[in-house]
């Protein structure tokens, strides 16, 4: 793990009927995870706006995460895949802004999925502490 | 809505020492209490209890608050709980926020500071997002109580009698002639071998004369819209040619009828007219005439049945027509199909004759059959051995995987019944017997005694070739005896061969046109493998017997009745409370590009061209926010989820108070 004593934000939006609840269950579990991430609710990954994304990032968030339900499981039938496509475009005016789009996560985490809750939090703050501070944070746009 | 200013309540909950064994929920509590708009901030040891949700009550009602954030453990758990509480204590339970710090904080988090600090943080967003709460109202609407059935076999049947006996209206469509559906082919049902047409015809004439049902036989549903309580459905009423109100049933056109076509409800087996009922006991006895094969219709003269109809019932200017109906619920029963084994050559179906499926063996069992219920081969001589084959289509990598349930039984079913009419020796060919039933084991026995061979084993090929004497003038079925290690050749003179249930042809229309799936196999898929049998993801859809998979007829009577009781138990409520939570479009900004339109899984937004503007059905609406994310005017707003509750939460949760005072100044200004 790199030790450089960061301790990022992560913006976490996550679906009410799968990624939220693989959230409850890593908690009744008790796994212990990575402490920076904080979880917002949306009832379907799809509500997530690339404009949400990219005024997390603005304000100064380290890191966007994006959960929602695994392919074939959407609640709403195809909302996970309206929110590939979300965080597709998202991704790539991150990057026209200077943005690293690894800052970027969207991942498909079925309700029964603690563990890989846990796993993926982990993973992503590990991520983001290699890519460091988010630049925003520096500088001073016109 | 203009929103009165916020006054918040903050209560952070201990959990015993679920949270507050690592959460500092002091200082949690203090540091609320120092948060924009907050009036009051407590910890308590359990918030979900009586005591708990009383001291928000109190606090509500002593001091005004117009807000309140829990936190504690999951809203999944304990939303409602504090929801009502604040609907008890005078405020609209939409201006309540949940603060997860148990499965997302204390549960999850190694050291106490982090936990206390995203305490805080997440407490920070909730009351930021808090302040920006809209009342909102569930809205209610009425449901229509008339009910349409699809599908009139017996599942179908049972379902239209029960809900018309509750005194509901029934729409019964069926696409054939007559309703019945495969029940009124066969001839015995297992295990009780009772006659099935005695069971079944006396539930046709009372579906027939039930003055709730209004019975729609050759129709097919066109179209289905709407949501639960309010759908409107289109159906193809196919001209029968025959004024059913002038028909009488005497069956004299069919005499006279010189066209002579193979009966589909006799599966090739006889021949039926041009102008046909497909069985004495259909119900309506309306005959109907099959232009297909008409003379009058491919060549243009004949017109016999005209010219002998006393009743001047032909009416051969009939056209297809399209009727609308409202209901409130629908009950799919649209059954199944057996499966065809052309393709498995192995067999000789359609090359050798005395090779038969089992529904074509019903036939031949039946009464009314083309044989009048004598089992004798094409050349009218008593068969001295019979072969029947199991689980042809079935259980087969090849063609469909699954076991199809009824297919021991009926085969063991005809066991008996061509030992009981001919005292022929018959061979079971099985991979297992499958006996799951109220005396269907004892079944099993019984034939046993009776003497049946079983041989377990997969037949490998039926042959007219023959290896000894006595092959002479048989069908020799050859199959590995896998009990006794050797390989079985037996000249039989009939093989029936068991084959699977497939679901009827036309599923995937109509699950499309309801909104329900149907799973790899083709079958429709219901809410919940096991307690949700009978509903579908679809609101006021329903589906019953064999369409969900292969049953026999008990279960799928049973299916019939549950469905019955839940289109009766949604009728009984009168009227639904649809969700809050869903989008709305403001037409000012709206600017008529149909985007959302197009990403609705619903079909819940719809385009108003005359103000150029979507207009959402709150009442289809299941508040995904697709829509809202996708509207690039930000023209919808998704209820509880809208964009300046969002934003609120996620900059509560990164930053310091300072923006959140300012933001709401901004709007309520």
């Amino acid at each position: 793990m790199a030790d450089n004593g960061m301790e990022p934000k992560i913006v976490a939006f996550l679906c009410n009927w799968c990624t939220f609840t693989a959230a409850d269950l890593a908690g009744t579990s008790r796994l212990k995870y990575e402490p920076n991430v904080r979880i917002i609710k949306v009832m379907c990954s799809s509500r997530v706006d690339p404009v949400f994304i990219l005024k997390a990032l603005l304000d100064g968030a380290d890191g966007v995460l994006i959960g929602g339900c695994a392919p074939g499981d959407c609640h709403y039938s195809k909302g996970n895949f309206y929110a590939r496509r979300k965080v597709a475009l998202a991704k790539k005016l991150a990057e026209s802004m200077g943005l690293d789009s690894k800052r970027i996560r969207l991942s498909w985490i079925p309700a029964s999925e603690g563990p890989l809750f846990a796993r993926v939090v982990n993973e992503f703050t590990e991520s983001i502490k290699q890519l460091g501070d988010n630049p925003t944070k520096r500088e001073v746009y016109i | 809505m203009r929103e009165s200013k916020p006054k918040i309540g903050v209560y952070v909950c201990h959990c015993g020492t679920n949270i507050s064994g690592k959460v500092d929920v002091e200082a949690v509590s203090s540091y609320a209490s120092t948060l924009p708009h907050v009036e009051v901030a407590r910890n308590f040891k359990f918030m979900c209890s009586n005591p708990g949700q009383q001291l928000v009550i109190d606090d509500i009602k002593e001091k005004g608050l117009n807000r309140v954030v829990v936190a504690s453990c999951s809203p999944r758990m304990h939303e409602k709980t504090f929801r009502k509480a604040c609907q008890t204590a005078g405020i609209n339970p939409y201006y309540f926020q949940m603060a997860c710090i148990r499965e997302h904080v204390s549960w999850v988090t190694e050291d106490p500071e982090q936990a206390t600090q995203k305490a805080k943080d997440l407490v920070r967003g909730a009351v930021a997002r808090v302040a920006h709460h809209q009342q909102l109202a569930s809205r209610v609407v009425d449901i229509n109580p008339n009910v349409l059935v699809i599908g009139g076999g017996i599942a179908g049947m049972q379902a239209a009698l029960d809900i018309a006996d509750g005194g509901k209206k029934v729409f019964l469509v069926e696409k054939e002639p007559t309703i019945g559906g495969n029940m009124s082919k066969f001839d015995k049902t297992f295990p009780t071998l009772d006659c099935a047409a005695c069971i079944s015809t006396p539930k046709l004439v009372a579906v027939g004369q039930h003055e709730n049902i209004e019975l729609m036989t050759y129709s097919e549903v066109a179209d289905v819209s709407g949501f639960v309580g309010n759908f409107k459905v289109k159906i193809r009423k196919k001209p029968r040619y025959v004024d059913a109100d002038k028909c009488t049933g005497c069956g004299l056109c069919t005499e006279k009828c010189p066209s002579k076509v193979l009966s589909e409800f006799d599966h090739g087996l006889a021949y039926r007219k041009a102008i046909y009922s497909p069985f004495p006991q259909a119900v309506p006895n309306t005959r109907v005439i099959d232009a297909e094969h008409c003379i009058y219709f491919q060549k243009n003269r004949c017109r016999a049945c005209e010219k002998f109809c006393e009743a001047e019932a032909i009416d051969f200017d009939q056209k297809e027509e399209i009727v609308e109906i409202n209901v409130g619920s629908v009950i799919v029963a649209t059954g199944f199909e057996t499966f065809d084994p052309t393709p498995l050559t192995q067999y000789g179906f359609g090359r050798y004759p005395e090779v038969y499926t089992s529904i074509q063996f019903e036939r031949i069992n039946n009464a009314t059959g083309p044989t009048s219920g004598e089992i004798v081969t094409k050349d009218g001589k008593k068969p001295e051995a019979v072969a029947i084959i199991h689980c042809v289509g079935s259980r087969d990598q090849n063609h469909q995987k699954y076991c199809s349930r009824v297919c021991c039984m009926y085969s063991m079913k005809f066991a008996h019944l061509v030992r009981e009419k001919t005292g022929a020796e018959v061979y079971e060919f099985y991979i297992d017997i499958r006996s799951p039933g109220k005396g269907y084991e004892e079944f099993y026995n019984r034939l046993q005694e009776e003497g049946t061979h079983f041989i377990r084993g997969k037949v490998s090929q039926v042959t007219d070739i023959v290896d000894s004497p006595e092959d002479e003038g048989k069908l020799v079925v050859v199959a590995e005896d896998t009990l006794a290690h050797k390989v079985r050749r037996i000249p039989v003179d009939m093989v029936v061969l068991s084959v699977g249930l497939k679901p009827a042809s036309g599923i995937e229309d109509i699950a499309r046109m309801v909104g329900i799936s149907v799973d790899s196999d083709g079958w429709i898929n219901e809410l919940h493998p096991k307690l949700g049998p009978l509903a579908t993801p679809s609101d006021g859809i329903f589906v019953a017997g064999c369409c969900q998979g292969p049953k026999d007829i008990p279960d799928s009577v049973a299916q019939g009745q549950g469905a019955a009781g839940e289109a009766l138990s949604l009728i009984s409520r009168g009227k639904l409370e649809i969700e809050a939570a869903v989008s709305t479009i403001d037409p000012e900004r709206c600017m008529g590009c149909r985007q959302c339109e197009e990403v609705c899984f619903y079909g819940a937004i719809s385009y108003n061209p005359v103000l150029n503007v979507c207009e959402v059905n709150e009442a289809i609406c299941k508040g995904c926010g697709n829509c809202a994310a996708t509207c690039p005017n930000k023209a919808i707003e998704l209820r509880h989820f809208n964009n300046d509750e969002i934003l609120a939460e996620m900059e509560g949760l990164m930053f310091a108070p300072v923006d959140t005072e300012r933001n709401f100044n901004e709007k309520a200004a």
